[in-house]
Parts: C-alpha cells; structure tokens; sequence
C-alpha cells in the first residue's frame, strides 16, 4: 500500500479513538448525556471498509456510528455537537449519538434498532440498480444484528435483484453482553451469506490493511456487476456495549488478550520505518531493488517522532470539537417542529 | 367531465398518472406485478412499465416497506402495497422508526416521499386476522400523514396527492370500497388531501365518520330525514391530520356530536375525535358526545357475529335519534 493511503487509515483510527476517549470523559463530565455506544477496538473496521469506498457510494451504519462518521469526512466539531445535543451538531441536536446523518457526504444515518439498516440500505441500493449507476452502499452491522428477520429478509432481496450492496458485520462477539456462542447457532456469521448465495469472506478485523483489502475487493466485484457482497469483520470492542454497561460479563483475560490485538498497535508496526531484510531484497530481484528504494523513500519515512505528531494533531482536534460543542447553543423548540415539517412544503395544515 | 370509475379503477388510474409523469415513482409488494395486485389496484401497470418499477417482492413486509424508506431517502417515490392492514405488524418498524423518524432525527436532512397503502376494514368473513383496522395504531406516531378515502374521487385525489408529497402517508383503502362505483373527474383541481368533506348538509345533529363508515352514515341519514331529523355527515377523508374546522363549524350549528368509525371503541380513532370535539365545542353542545364504535373484541368469523361487532346503518340511526332527544328535557325546563 501506499504511503498516504497509510497515513490515512491511520489518522483516521488514531482520531476515533481519541475522539470516542474524549466523549467518554465528557459524558462523565455530564456534558454528554443518554446512551453513548464508544468505538475503540473496532477502528480498523470503520477505516479499512470507508477508506475503500468512493465518493458517491453511500453509508448506512448502525448505533455505534461517531467513527464513522469521523472517517467518512464529517468534521468532529459537527460530530461532537451533535453527542452534546447542540444545534450545530450533525442532525441538528435532534439525533444524539445513534442518530447521526450527513447528506452532503451520503452518510446515511445511524439506526438503533438492531437490522434496520440492511432494508434502509437495501431500498438505496435499489435505486442506484434502477438508475444503472456505479455507486455501491454499504450497510454496516453487528454480529447481534444477523439473527433479525430483516438482516435475511434484505439478504434475499440483494442477491434476487443482484443490488450493489456491501454487507460489513462488525463481529465483536457480543450481542451487548450475550457472547456469541449463546446468540447464534452459526458462529462463523460469513457462512449465513450462503444460504443467498452472496460471496462472503472472514477478515481479521484487527488488521486494518486486510480490512481495506478486502472492501476493495468486493466494492470491484460489486461495481462490475457481480451483486452483493458480505465480509465479517472480526474484531472487539475494549470497553463495555454503553456507558452504561461495565463490562462485567466478559473475563478479564479475554479482554487484556484482544487489547494486544490492538489495531492501532498493529498499524503502527506496518507503518514504522524499516529495513527491508536480505531475504526480502533477495526475493524482489535485481530489477526490483530500485523500486523497492524508491518505496522506501516515498512510503517508509515514517518514524515514532511523526507518530507522536500525528497524535497530537488528532487530539488538537478533538479539543477544539469539544470548545466547538460547548459553545454551540442549545436547539430550539421551533427547530423541533421544523425539522418535523421539514417536507410540508407550503401546505398549510388545520 | 367525470366518468363512472370503480374505487380500484380510481387507484389505477392514478398510479398509472403518476408513473407516466416521474420515473421516480414505483410501486413494490406481494403480487402488485404479474398479478396484477390482490384488489387489482396495480393492473396493468407491470407490463407497461417493466419489473423494476412494478416490483413483485418476497413475503418479506418489514424489509420491503424499509426499501421503501432507504429509496424515498435517495429522490424515489415508493409506493408500497401491504398486502393488508393485518401484515401492518410486520412493518411497523419501517414505518414507526423509519418513515416517521430519519426527516426529523436527522435535522431535516432528508425528504420521505414515501407511500403505504393498505387494503384493511372488516370485510365478508374472512376472520380476526384479516378483519382489522388499526388506524389508531398509527395516528399516534408523530411524522406520519394518513388518508381515508371512501369514495372513488377521493381515491383518484388522495393518492395522487400522497405520491406528490415529500412526506410519508399512509393511505387506508376499505376491502369493501373497492368495487363500488362513483363519478371522478380526472382533470378536476383537488381540495388538500387532510380537507373534510361536507357529504350532507343537516341542522339537527353532526355526524363524523370516515372510510367506509362515511357511506353508511349517508345512508342513515336518508332514514333519519324521513323522521324529521336532518343529519349533517362529515367525511373526515384524513385521520392525520384532523379538519377539526370542518367539523367544529358544523357543531356549533347543530350542538349534537355523534363519531361513527368501524375500528374497536377503546382507545380508537372516535375517542381523539370525541374528546378533541368536546374539548373545543363544549360550549356549543346541547347533549355529550356520543360516540359509536366497533365492539371491543377480535372479529368472529360468523357471518351474523361479524356484522354484530361493527355499527350497521340501523344502529347509526337507532343513536342519532337517541342522541337528538338526550338534553331535550333539561332545555325544556
């Protein structure tokens, strides 16, 4: 991969965590209040899969959205006003943390009713078949959203029709606290895409490059035609389902042993600058080793002193959101009602 | 010019309209394409405009309505059939925490061109499960519009009407309306979808009702008028929003009330009505407001047990003459 796709993946984790890190502390502050479902753990998911998509696809997400968002473009102050309930805040204060939308960037809302959005996702990408266009939408999910009807009802629907639909499930392995093995009689969630006939491939969620590997992927497959598409994502969440929820029913040990699994970690060592070994020069060959420099200067630079920098840019920016939200006023009640009315139109009603 | 249409033909002809007029707008559900759809709104529509905008779906309600919701986000005009108001369970996450909710929660980011339409009401013995009404269900979520046409120039206007709209409506069609026959002008200016309709002008009491209801209460005051009693009926024509003008104006006339609805008494759309009446009439009413509803009880199959759960044209009568002698004594002394 490329230096700046790279870089990329990597603010774009580095940015989440610090920004979900934040909101945690402002909600015990009390300056974030209601539900707050965090993202940490999970970043390489959100960044391989929406680093992989184009401009004109659309996202469809579910509760656990603020990343997302954050890695789709939305700028943090919006994303952060809106977990404070402000007016500048991405759905206006109206939506809170599971309900954040961005028309202009085609980020289609978060959704809190677990496989709501695969029928959401499956009407957008029946439009985009009708008009023969080539955008994809990606519809994203947990491993608790497959046992809905809604998740198999819109799978059937996708490979009937053949629609452009990229299908991530976030596997973290807990349906809020029921583990897996106690929700679904199918632990390995890519083999449930078969009975539709949709390709589906298991990726190391942890990995953010494997991730953005595959997205690529199956985003070609589905622009040259070949229908849906399903990748699981396994990876794991570090804190508990909500604020609100400690965590207690997973052992210590299962949480300390993912938390070395750290995606951020791991990109970090992919990113480091490093000496190719012999064996390495050796294998590229006598035509290659020129290229191979060339990558190394574009690509490899990036020492731990960039790293610190790139954190304390991300956090920079988290300050600033959080300045921004504190400072946005409250919405009003005659924006409630306009935003209810917003489709009315002229029509006077009695 | 008007012609004589069928309340099927009538929705037929303004599916066809407006699917000429926008490519945006198509129609989707169980057997609307190849078959022609269980009531034969959709006929024809299939093969003039092709599958994709004529689309028979799978047995799947909750997730058909929902791509519905997801291509009304993109600029489509949906019109989903729900087979029946029964399979309304299915969908209600669709049309509750969907349609309803993704305009406002996101701040007025989104339109919601969205129709659902829905053949529903007791019919002729076809048991609990396909005799409902449930309209109350849905008058009480915030967002949503509903229409109750009852005739078939109401029909022809209110789903044109609800397909033009930017927000999302729910159009209510009585199993027992789709055959009966009216005049439609085709070319005539509609008045808005929510107006209520004076169906006939009368001094003694108000009655309002709608959907199917509406022709029921005409008829009953037809008998009342050979008694003496002059009926005003009001058409309510939409339960969301409420013409409570309409329906306020003809009060202080006639300073009797009588709500007339097929749906189950308790908690139904008659006891809005009634109380939001009373609440703005009181002063003009000369007797409480009396209401007539459907037993509060799921439908019997039996033919006779059937029609005895739902108000027939001689219990409106038998209530309405109740309703104009109850208060008569305390005026009186």
């Amino acid at each position: 991969m490329e230096r700046d796709a790279l870089h990329r993946l990597l603010r774009d984790m580095l940015l989440s965590r610090a920004f979900e890190e934040r909101a945690a502390e402002e909600y015990a502050k009390g300056n974030i209040v209601g539900f707050l479902h965090l993202y940490p753990g999970e970043e390489a998911v959100g960044a391989g899969v929406i680093n992989a998509a184009g401009p004109s696809d659309y996202i469809v997400s579910d509760y656990r959205e603020h990343a997302h968002a954050l890695i789709r473009g939305t700028p943090a102050r919006n994303v952060m006003a809106e977990l404070f309930g402000r007016a500048d805040g991405m759905s206006g204060g109206m939506g809170g943390s599971m309900h954040m939308f961005d028309a202009r960037r085609r980020f289609m809302g978060g959704y809190a009713i677990v496989g709501e959005t695969c029928p959401i996702a499956l009407g957008i990408a029946y439009t985009v078949a009708m008009r023969s266009l080539p955008e994809a939408v990606i519809c994203f999910f947990g491993d608790g959203a497959v046992n809905q009807g809604t998740f198999h009802e819109s799978l059937n629907m996708a490979a009937l029709w053949r629609l452009p639909l990229l299908l991530v499930c976030e596997n973290n392995h807990y349906a809020i606290g029921t583990e897996i093995h106690r929700h679904s009689a199918v632990v390995e969630v890519y083999k449930r895409a078969a009975a539709y006939n949709i390709p589906a491939e298991r990726v190391d969620g942890m990995d953010v490059i494997k991730v953005y590997e595959a997205a690529r992927r199956a985003l070609e497959r589905i622009r040259g035609g070949g229908g849906p598409q399903f990748i699981e994502c396994e990876t794991y969440r570090f804190r508990g389902h909500s604020m609100a929820d400690p965590g207690t029913y997973r052992p210590a040990v299962e949480v300390k042993a993912h938390e070395a699994w750290d995606p951020i970690s791991a990109a970090v060592r992919e990113i480091e600058f490093r000496y190719p070994t012999p064996a390495e020069l050796a294998a590229a060959g006598p035509d290659h080793i020129g290229q191979l420099a060339a990558h190394m200067v574009e690509a490899g630079h990036l020492a731990e002193i960039e790293i610190e920098a790139l954190r304390k840019e991300v956090n920079a920016i988290v300050e600033d959101a959080v300045q921004f939200a504190l400072q946005s006023p409250q919405p009003t009640m005659d924006a409630a009602w306009a935003h209810l009315n917003c489709n009315r139109r002229h029509e006077v009603l009695v | 010019m008007s012609q004589e249409l069928l309340y099927w033909q009538a929705l037929n002809r303004a599916m066809d309209v407006e699917m000429a007029a926008d490519e945006a707008v198509f129609t989707l559900g169980e057997d609307v394409g190849l078959y022609g759809g269980s009531y034969r709104v959709t006929e024809g529509l299939h093969a003039k405009y092709g599958e994709w905008r004529v689309r028979d779906t799978p047995i799947s309600e909750n997730s058909f309505t929902g791509l519905g919701v997801g291509a009304a986000l993109v600029g489509m005009r949906p019109v989903v059939e729900i087979m029946t108001i029964n399979f309304l369970p299915l969908a209600l996450d669709s049309i509750i925490n969907g349609a309803a909710k993704i305009p406002f929660m996101s701040g007025g980011q989104f339109r919601m061109p969205l129709v659902v339409r829905m053949p529903g009401g007791v019919a002729r013995q076809l048991g609990a499960q396909h005799a409902q009404r449930l309209e109350h269900t849905l008058m009480n979520v915030p967002g949503l519009r509903i229409a109750v046409p009852s005739t078939p120039q109401d029909a022809y206007w209110q789903l044109r009407q609800a397909i033009a709209s930017d927000e999302p409506i729910i159009l209510l069609e009585h199993e027992l309306l789709y055959f009966s026959k009216g005049p439609v002008d085709l070319l005539a200016d509609p008045p808005p979808m929510h107006r209520a309709a004076l169906r006939r002008a009368g001094r003694d009491l108000t009655i309002v009702t709608y959907s199917r209801h509406a022709l029921l209460s005409q008829d009953a005051a037809a008998e009342l008028a050979k008694e003496g009693i002059e009926a005003e009926v009001i058409d309510l024509r939409s339960l969301k929003p409420i013409d409570w003008d309409t329906c306020a104006s003809s009060i202080e006339k006639s300073h009797r009330l009588l709500v007339v609805e097929e749906d189950c008494r308790f908690a139904g759309a008659g006891a809005e009505i009634a109380s939001a009446l009373a609440e703005r009439c009181f002063y003009s009413l000369d007797a409480p407001v009396r209401r007539l509803a459907g037993l509060d009880i799921p439908t019997p199959f039996n033919g006779t047990l059937e029609a005895a759960t739902i108000p027939q044209v001689s219990d409106i009568v038998v209530a309405a003459r109740a309703l104009c002698q109850s208060g008569q004594e305390s005026k009186a002394s």
